[in-house]
């Protein structure tokens, strides 16, 4: 049993802390304030340093990076609060073409995403499908060496500054839902395709995408037609550690500078016993989130596939983010509703903000329903939950 | 280099103590010390096996607090009878001390004692000695001290209310105060852990009853809002078996975290074995609530170790200070939040 990073693995997370300290002051608002949660400046010097291919083998050009180093490069940038989603979701579909692409895919796609020059999105949720994905109604029919692609997409993050979408398309309507999908890589120029901005309580942009009547060639099939489902799994497997166990992080430093700064009117907040309760059980929570996020990472190290750790720690940092940010607003009291960055709200606006972004966290990448149904059957051994149909 | 796995010797020591439980903590035992809560045979059997000397340092090493933790979690586990976490930290204070720990029942209490009393300390009804602290000083009382043995407790756990008049002074002065700390973060690590204990066997009790038990023709497991209840109170559980692993770890390394994590879980094991034996009785519908069915021992369990150790509100301080000695030191590295 151990609970510290090694000396080389310290040395690379003061490296990430150093360029993070030498990023222009405000970086973090002024991502934020874009909607986008992602910012090309910051890519282009990570790209730069070879940190968005840290985790590649050095074989490969990449810099070998072991898992906790990848750990310790989100949690410093989550510390931070300069979004990397952009990233993130690029690296998680170029670690799933590396294992499931063509030839072409490996030596076209990736190193254009590696490189810092495209980033993807991902297509799965549709208007009438999310927690049930598998259920997804856009169609990929056939024409003669290609497809063709017609349906809608509804929550496609990133669509106004990625290249591609990784998107889940129906090839089969006639066989059980999960075995009639294929997956497919389309490219967002293409004709037919548009993308609408849906605004969010948390400020950040994601979008619809439309696709009508586009045509791609059977190179951008990703796996085996009807196969999507299986290449989803490997990208799954791939979505990194649970996202709010950073946001708590970056939450508790803000929320920690606004508590030991006596305001204009009295003593710091951190002398008022609400205020201590408050924090204290928010740094619990994130204690045992960095707990079970590192437990997930040291699978990964193993080559274990982290199964319902994975859902345990989804749900419970989500939560805990949720209730942090909550009971965090309620102390902060009325001046709580003056809000932004740089307009003299408390905590420079982030104790509010997080309020508003938390729901999100409890809501994708699984709600927290869903990792809870994952958890009673495959942690708990429960009987799988039945539906009670009207009438029956 | 982090690392989540259990040593071999912890996996030899679960195993060994898991028979010994199985053999001598039945459900049926531990109804049977109700209700001063103390099982002497029991006692003599874990001698046997080696405690609490084994908390004791061997060739100037000390015992692992990783290893007692482990001990600790499946006394909880089994609501064992027999006073393991308090006479494990009285060995570890009196070794660190450089006093003898003889052959008798020496417990400790984790609060400090007021007006020359040590209150509501477990196992104190029963024990030959106490060690208290009182103001800057390391007491130590018995055997023939005066002992309050209260008629009714919620759980056993032998309490008793130990008059220090006459006790003889162990320590005093700043090494007094500071072993004291020591030996009360070791308390609130094997207390988390035998909490931690008490939560996964009061949950696995509800889910196994939710498994078997039918209405509407279905197992009621099967229904979603019990189940979901039972999977966020197995996060909690989880998370407090991970808190106890790391505060444990922290303690054998000195680590300059080790008080502030000792307080956060034993309050965080407290909060989930309070959630996971709740839901867990719920789950048993109007059965769960009598007392023919064992949840309610682990309810109760429970409840009373979270007592002992002041609940979430006596680790505020502890974890703010944790809070912020962790964000000076990495804002040492000049992070600077951008
Ligand atoms: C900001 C944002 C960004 C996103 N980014 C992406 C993206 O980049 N790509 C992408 O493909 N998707 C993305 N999503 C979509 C996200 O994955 C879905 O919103 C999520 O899976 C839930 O699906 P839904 O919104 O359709 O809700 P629904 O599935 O309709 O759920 C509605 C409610 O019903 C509950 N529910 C559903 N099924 C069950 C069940 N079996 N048992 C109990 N309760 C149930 C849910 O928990 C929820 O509370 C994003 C969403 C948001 C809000």
């Amino acid at each position: 049993m151990d609970f510290e990073l090694s000396a080389a693995q310290l040395r690379f997370r003061d490296e990430v802390r150093q360029f993070l300290a030498g990023l222009p002051p405000q970086t973090s608002a002024a991502v934020h304030d874009t909607g986008t949660l992602h910012s090309w400046d910051v890519h282009r010097a990570m790209a730069e340093r070879g940190w968005l291919k840290a985790a590649w083998p050095v074989e490969q050009g990449g810099q070998g990076r072991d898992p906790f180093e990848m750990a310790t490069l989100n949690e410093e940038f989550a510390r931070a609060g300069i979004p990397i989603e952009g990233w993130l979701i690029a690296e998680l579909v170029a670690k799933t073409l590396q294992i499931v692409g063509t030839q072409q895919q490996r030596h076209e796609v990736i190193p254009a995403i590696l490189g810092g020059e495209i980033l993807l999105c991902l297509g799965y949720s549709e208007p009438d499908s999310g927690s049930d994905v598998a259920a997804a109604r856009t169609r990929a029919t056939r024409d003669g060496d290609g497809w063709v692609i017609d349906g809608q997409k509804m929550f496609t993050t990133m669509a106004h500054e990625a290249s591609y979408v990784f998107l889940l398309a129906r090839t089969n309507p006639d066989v059980p839902k999960h075995r009639g999908l294929t997956m497919f890589l389309v490219p967002l120029d293409a004709d037919g395709v548009q993308v609408r901005p849906v605004h969010t309580l948390g400020g950040e942009r994601t979008n619809a995408t439309f696709y009508d009547r586009v045509r791609v060639p059977d190179s951008a099939r990703v796996g085996e037609v009807d196969g999507g489902w299986d290449v989803m799994m490997v990208a799954l497997a791939f979505e990194r550690q649970p996202a709010a166990a950073g946001h708590l992080l970056h939450l508790l430093g803000r929320a920690l500078d606004w508590a030991r700064t006596a305001g204009p009117d009295g003593p710091a907040p951190i002398e008022r016993p609400e205020v201590r309760a408050c924090l204290a059980r928010a740094y619990t929570d994130l204690e045992v989130s960095r707990l079970m996020g590192y437990r997930m990472t040291w699978l990964t190290s193993r080559d274990v596939l982290p199964h319902t750790e994975g859902s345990l720690a989804k749900l419970f940092s989500s939560e805990a983010l949720m209730r942090a940010s909550a009971s965090l607003v309620d102390v902060v009291g009325a001046d709580a509703l003056l809000t932004g960055h740089g307009t003299g709200a408390p905590a420079d606006g982030w104790i509010e903000h997080e309020f508003r972004h938390s729901v999100v966290t409890t809501i994708y990448a699984g709600t927290s329903e869903i990792q809870r149904g994952i958890i009673a059957e495959r942690h708990l051994g429960l009987p799988r939950a039945t539906a009670r149909r009207a009438g029956s | 280099m982090m690392d989540f796995a259990l040593s071999s010797e912890q996996l030899d020591l679960r195993a060994g103590l898991t028979a010994l439980f199985a053999d001598h903590s039945t459900p049926a035992r531990v109804r049977a010390a109700e209700p001063l809560g103390f099982d002497p045979a029991l006692w003599a059997v874990l001698g046997g096996f080696g405690f609490p000397h084994l908390a004791g340092s061997r060739d100037g090493a000390p015992a692992r607090l990783a290893d007692l933790a482990v001990a600790a979690q499946d006394a909880g586990a089994c609501l064992a009878s027999a006073p393991l976490v308090e006479t494990l930290v009285a060995t570890r204070l009196l070794d660190r001390l450089g006093a003898a720990a003889g052959d008798d029942l020496v417990t400790f209490s984790p609060r400090p004692a007021v007006a020359g009393v040590a209150r509501t300390v477990p196992w104190a009804a029963v024990a030959d000695r106490v060690i208290a602290c009182d103001g800057d000083r390391i007491l130590i009382a018995g055997p023939g001290h005066d002992v309050e043995r209260p008629k009714q407790t919620l759980a056993g756990l032998a309490i008793g209310h130990a008059d220090l008049t006459g006790a003889t002074v162990l320590a005093e002065g700043p090494a007094a105060v500071s072993a004291f700390a020591e030996a009360r973060a070791d308390w609130q690590v094997l207390t988390a852990a035998a909490l931690a204990g008490v939560a996964a066997a009061g949950l696995h009790l509800g889910v196994e009853y939710a498994k078997t038990r039918h209405q509407f023709g279905q197992p009621i497991g099967a229904f979603q809002a019990l189940a979901h209840q039972l999977a966020d109170a197995a996060a909690l559980v989880d998370g407090a078996q991970l808190l106890v692993q790391e505060a444990a770890w922290a303690g054998d390394t000195g680590s300059p975290r080790r008080h502030g994590l000792a307080a956060m879980a034993a309050a965080f094991a407290g909060r989930a074995a309070r959630q996971a034996t709740d839901r867990g009785l719920h789950a048993h519908g109007g059965y769960g609530y009598t007392l023919e069915y064992d949840i309610q021992l682990y309810f109760r369990r429970a409840k009373a170790l979270s007592l002992l150790s002041g609940g979430e509100s006596a680790a505020v301080d502890a974890v703010v200070a944790l809070a912020l000695a962790d964000t000076d030191s990495d804002s040492d590295h000049d992070t600077g939040r951008r």
